[in-house]
């Protein structure tokens, strides 16, 4: 079936554009959109575009990092400021979904996918939206827990603080096929540290629950410590508190509860 | 509907055709431009048998809505021989032994073109991953591994 396609120079047209009609859908980089009007998705009426460069910006120079929604997994790889971020984008698909998949999409894609989202929840982002009554900015926590009301909102960036060392981000998604395959689960931690403690722990976990969720339990047991062996036992010991993990064709919501805590324990004492 | 007019360039030549709103590059090629070389596998983004480069770039066609190529450069494996020689690619999956029943190899030589052009001496690994977006049903990886290190050798003895 045709749908119409609405290519629009600046955010504000598009995001209006978007909100008055329920049919309407972003176009960012396609790759589940354009999976969806392949399969005949009637929901999807309208495609709106943005062509505004302000969406494909990077700026990495500063200690608030922001990557415009349009910004692709390939130009993260390519940008050396963002190394943090190397490892959960070289994690997404192949070459070509790297080449063609956005961060602003990502933040959309339901499980198995949205791996790149679990790494900036546990960088505590912001993700800047346009509605129809203009931008505001909106902690990914809450971003994710009314995704499903989002539709007709156009997300505009992300930003969020440099980890102060390589070592205080870490990332691992579980997956059956190397190198590309959809998740078992998706972790991310980022560990400040001030004076030898960990002060604002974040661990994210993808495919755990509905969206991407912060393992709350397992931030408070690093809370205040030294990553030592008991504090990294007791942080893997409450990874699973508050998770909700469904069956999916790659495992089941036991063997993801299974694991997580393993998983974690191994991110945290850096092991491969 | 009314249909859009698209123009791009399609193997180094200019091209101009009517689409309908939410067609994709794969099925304007086979269909409304007649280049068969990118196939059909799973219109899903799972099998990479539709790639072809954008500017330079590998991309799934079958997942780029047609419209977005307008004033770009598309290439597919059409347009990567050269009159009657193949291309070293193309020689190198003939000589290893590199398609069986050859669904999959031009998808896989466009992720191999574009491993080449910006890397002419990549590492097994590097191989690896560049066509790891690419499904191969019968040949097996190994043979395709090879035939794109023997293509890289033998650009390294022209150069
Ligand atoms: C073969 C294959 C493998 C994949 N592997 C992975 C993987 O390993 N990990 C993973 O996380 N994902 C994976 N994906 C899924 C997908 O490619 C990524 O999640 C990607 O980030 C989606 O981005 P996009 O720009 O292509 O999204 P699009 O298809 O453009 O959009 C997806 C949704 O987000 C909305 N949207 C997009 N941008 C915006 C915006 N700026 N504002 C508001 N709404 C917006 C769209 O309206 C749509 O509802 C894979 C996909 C394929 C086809
Ligand atoms: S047909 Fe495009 S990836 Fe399978
Ligand atoms: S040669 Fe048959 S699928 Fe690869």
């Amino acid at each position: 079936m045709a749908v119409t396609v609405r290519t629009f120079a600046s955010t504000g047209e598009a995001a209006a554009a978007l909100s008055s009609d329920r049919g309407a859908r972003y176009f960012g980089g396609g790759t589940l959109v354009m999976r969806a009007l392949n399969e005949g998705d009637i929901s999807i009426s309208t495609i709106v575009r943005a062509s505004d460069h302000a969406l494909t910006r990077i700026d990495a120079t500063g200690s608030r990092v922001t990557i415009g929604a349009g910004v692709t997994f390939a130009r993260i790889l390519a940008e050396c400021g963002l190394s943090f971020l190397h490892a959960a984008a070289r994690s997404i698909g192949g070459p070509a979904v790297r080449n063609m998949g956005t961060v602003g999409g990502n933040l959309f894609a339901a499980t198995p996918y949205g791996d790149f989202t679990v790494a900036l929840l546990a960088l505590d982002a912001m993700v800047s939206v346009q509605g129809g009554l203009g931008s505001r900015d909106v902690p990914i926590e809450e971003f994710l827990q009314t995704r499903e009301r989002q539709t007709g909102t156009l997300v505009l960036a992300v930003s969020f603080q440099k980890p102060a060392s390589a070592d205080a981000f870490r990332y691992r998604k579980i997956a059956r096929i190397k190198p590309k395959g959809g998740a078992v689960i998706t972790l991310a931690a980022h560990l400040p540290v001030s004076s030898g403690r960990i002060v604002g722990a974040r661990i994210a976990l993808g495919s755990m629950a509905p969206t991407q969720i912060r393992a709350r339990a397992a931030e408070r047991a690093l809370e205040g410590r030294t990553l030592d062996g008991a504090t990294i036992s007791a942080a893997a010991a409450a990874a699973i508190e508050g998770t909700s993990p469904a069956d999916n064709a790659l495992a089941s919501g036991w063997y993801r509860r299974e694991i997580v805590g393993v998983h974690l324990r191994r991110l945290l004492s850096g092991q491969e | 509907m009314a249909k859009t007019a698209l123009q791009f360039r399609h193997n180094g030549r200019d091209v101009a055709i009517f689409v309908d709103g939410g067609t994709n590059l794969l099925v304007a090629l086979r269909e409304l431009i007649g280049d068969m070389t990118p196939k059909f596998g799973c219109g899903q983004g799972g099998c990479g048998a539709c790639s072809v480069l954008i500017d330079g770039e590998l991309h799934l066609s079958c997942l780029t809505l047609a419209e977005t190529v307008a004033g770009r450069s598309v290439e597919t494996l059409d347009g990567i021989k050269d009159g009657p020689s193949l291309h070293p690619l193309q020689r190198a999956f003939a000589d290893n032994f590199a398609a069986q029943c050859g669904y999959c190899t031009p998808g896989i030589l466009m992720a191999a073109k574009a491993l080449l052009d910006r890397n002419p001496q990549p590492s097994r690994a590097e191989v690896v991953e560049a066509i790891s977006g690419n499904i191969c049903r019968c040949t097996g990886y190994e043979p395709i591994i090879n035939a794109v290190l023997a293509a890289a050798s033998v650009g390294r003895a022209r150069a």
